[in-house]
């Protein structure tokens, strides 16, 4: 039995977890929040309990979407539940046993359910060049801008496709960035594609009304935004020096900071190495959990709440954790069947709500052939510097899949674990080998799930259970 | 590399590479070290390529540094405080110490 024990622990403090730990604890259930970060919020409100204390002003720039998200700290911070910020869980066993660090000591909490809000990561965008300082993501740029309240120096281009890199684009473009363009992937045939979800979307029509602002007041402005279809590369040798648009009136634009965006993924390290069932999402090209309307999991102990389970957005997001804390209350006795169901009506019409955006942009925003299967020479994996066309070798050479490969080249073994090349891997080998995603799968998450050192565990408490 | 276009919140003083820099409470080492104009973070073990954050969010491993004389630490999740010791990190870690 180790030291601690709870009803629930719920991973991650994103509108996912926050609402999932709050719902939870209001049904009567001990709950532990364990989240990364030193401060409460996720990547979406990163930081925005100490922007609305010592920068308000920057609520404005950031915009009223990012302000929102206080209102869910708030309610974190009243409700009766124990938050371990700062601790980074390095293991999930399947009998609900939690491992985490903060750094120094290493410590299991022993829980009757898992909730995991692990939330999303942007999807890696592999083109020439992009391993060099002064690339980044657009979210990368985003966190600095909302944690640090940082703005790059000198010429910045963005490329890539989606909400995120417009919304970005305009950000810093009102935090007094030097925008010199913002070079799109979306084709003719993507708007065609999407076309027939136009009216399924129109209930979170505001999102469209916000993506057609964000445009026009780019443009007003007089940032460039152009079409780059035949993707793009990263000139420079040390660092970043410009963008070249790839194709026949290709130009390039001087740049210090390059930032790319290509729509985000579900971030299934955890879940993978819990061995949870997950499936492939065919228009957006990841791989999610399978999981019921309440989060509910191939293991009857853990439940998945927000985009760790499928991207949505952060609405839905929080209505999922309030859908996840009613479903492990039911779960461990707390409610019946009936008052679940009568409690999560609200929750279940606003995820609707915020999701029916989701197949227009699934569909307006594919991740493009040439990130999905890069040119030969174009490194996938950073850690060990892996090229596309390594990986394309070692497939021909008998690889059969992502596990395979990591005895061929050490693709997937660095210190990211996978998270960067993992994707690109799997949609490389499915196309050497002809077969589905689903057939080739995915690299085997094993714990840790973050590197810990040797001190950490040498610390643990005497009476702590061996992992 | 970044700039701070608001510097409000408690000023510390950390030393990147031997060099003393103002930083703000709250910001994540990797952050201070762009605002510093410090470039790479790190360069990596198989090609000595310089390497810069990327994710920001703990999830790339690209801002591996020495902090406070622990090697291989994400300086992206790693909060700066009064007097930290951050060095580039130069090729793979090695054990009981800075590389």
């Amino acid at each position: 039995m180790s030291e601690q024990a709870c009803d629930v622990v719920v991973i991650g403090a994103g509108p996912a977890g926050m609402r999932a730990a709050v719902t939870a604890a209001n049904e009567g259930l001990s709950v532990t929040l364990i989240d990364e970060q030193t401060e409460a919020g996720g990547q979406i409100y990163r930081a925005v309990a100490r922007v609305a204390r010592t920068r308000p002003a920057d609520l404005t720039l950031l915009g009223p979407e990012y302000a929102a998200g206080g209102d869910i700290v708030l309610e974190l911070d009243a409700a009766d539940i124990t938050v371990l910020h700062g601790h980074t869980v390095w293991q999930i066993s399947q009998d609900g046993t939690v491992w985490c660090s903060d750094g120094t000591k290493a410590k299991s909490i022993t829980a009757r359910f898992v909730i995991m809000a692990s939330g999303a990561q942007e999807r890696p965008v592999p083109v020439p060049g992009w391993t060099l300082p002064g690339v980044m993501t657009a979210g990368a740029a985003q966190i600095l801008l909302k944690s640090a309240a940082m703005v790059p120096d000198g010429p910045v281009a963005l490329y890539g496709s989606g909400p995120l890199l417009l919304l970005v684009a305009d950000q810093l473009l009102s935090a007094g960035a030097d925008i010199r363009v913002v070079a799109e992937t979306t084709t003719f045939k993507d708007y065609l594609n999407a076309a027939p979800h136009l009216l399924g979307a129109l209930p979170a029509s505001k999102y469209l009304k916000k993506g057609i602002a964000l445009r026009r007041h780019l443009k007003a402005a007089g940032v460039p935004i152009i079409k780059a279809p035949n993707g793009v590369s990263i000139e420079g040798t040390e660092r970043a020096t410009g963008l070249r648009i790839i194709g026949k009136h290709g130009q390039t634009f001087e740049a210090e900071t390059i930032l790319l965006q290509q729509g985000v993924v579900p971030n299934t390290q955890a879940s993978w190495q819990l061995r949870l069932d997950h499936a492939w999402h065919a228009a957006q090209h990841y791989w999610y959990p399978t999981t019921d309307r309440f989060g509910a999991t191939s293991l009857a102990n853990v439940f998945i709440a927000g985009d760790g389970a499928g991207i949505f957005g952060a609405e839905a997001a929080a209505a999922a954790g309030a859908l996840a804390g009613l479903g492990v209350a039911h779960a461990a006795g707390n409610i019946s069947a009936a008052a679940r169901d009568q409690k999560a009506l609200p929750f279940i019409a606003l995820h609707k709500k915020a999701a029916a955006i989701r197949p227009l942009l699934d569909h307006l925003f594919p991740p493009p052939a040439h990130i999905l299967v890069p040119d030969d020479a174009t490194i996938i994996c950073r850690c060990e510097e892996i090229t596309a066309g390594q990986v394309r070798d070692a497939a021909k050479l008998g690889a059969p899949g992502p596990n395979q490969l990591k005895a061929f080249l050490r693709a997937g073994m660095g210190p990211c674990q996978g998270r960067m090349c993992g994707l690109s891997v799997v949609e490389i080998m499915a196309r050497a080998h002809g077969k589905s995603p689903a057939e080739i799968g995915a690299y085997r998450i094993r714990p840790p799930l973050k590197p810990l050192s040797l001190a950490e565990l040498a610390a643990m408490d005497d009476d702590t259970p061996t992992p | 590399m970044m700039h701070r276009r608001n510097t409000a919140g408690e000023r510390v003083t950390i030393n990147i590479d031997g060099k003393n820099v103002e930083a703000v409470v709250g910001e994540s080492v990797a952050a201070a070290v762009l605002a510093a104009g410090a470039g790479a973070t790190r360069t990596t073990p198989v090609s000595g390529a310089p390497r810069a954050p990327y994710c920001m969010m703990g999830v790339c491993f690209e801002c591996l540094m020495d902090i406070d004389g622990i090697p291989n630490r994400q300086a992206c999740m790693v909060s700066v405080t009064p007097g930290m010791k951050i060095k580039r990190q130069a090729g793979a870690r090695t054990v009981g110490g800075a590389s």
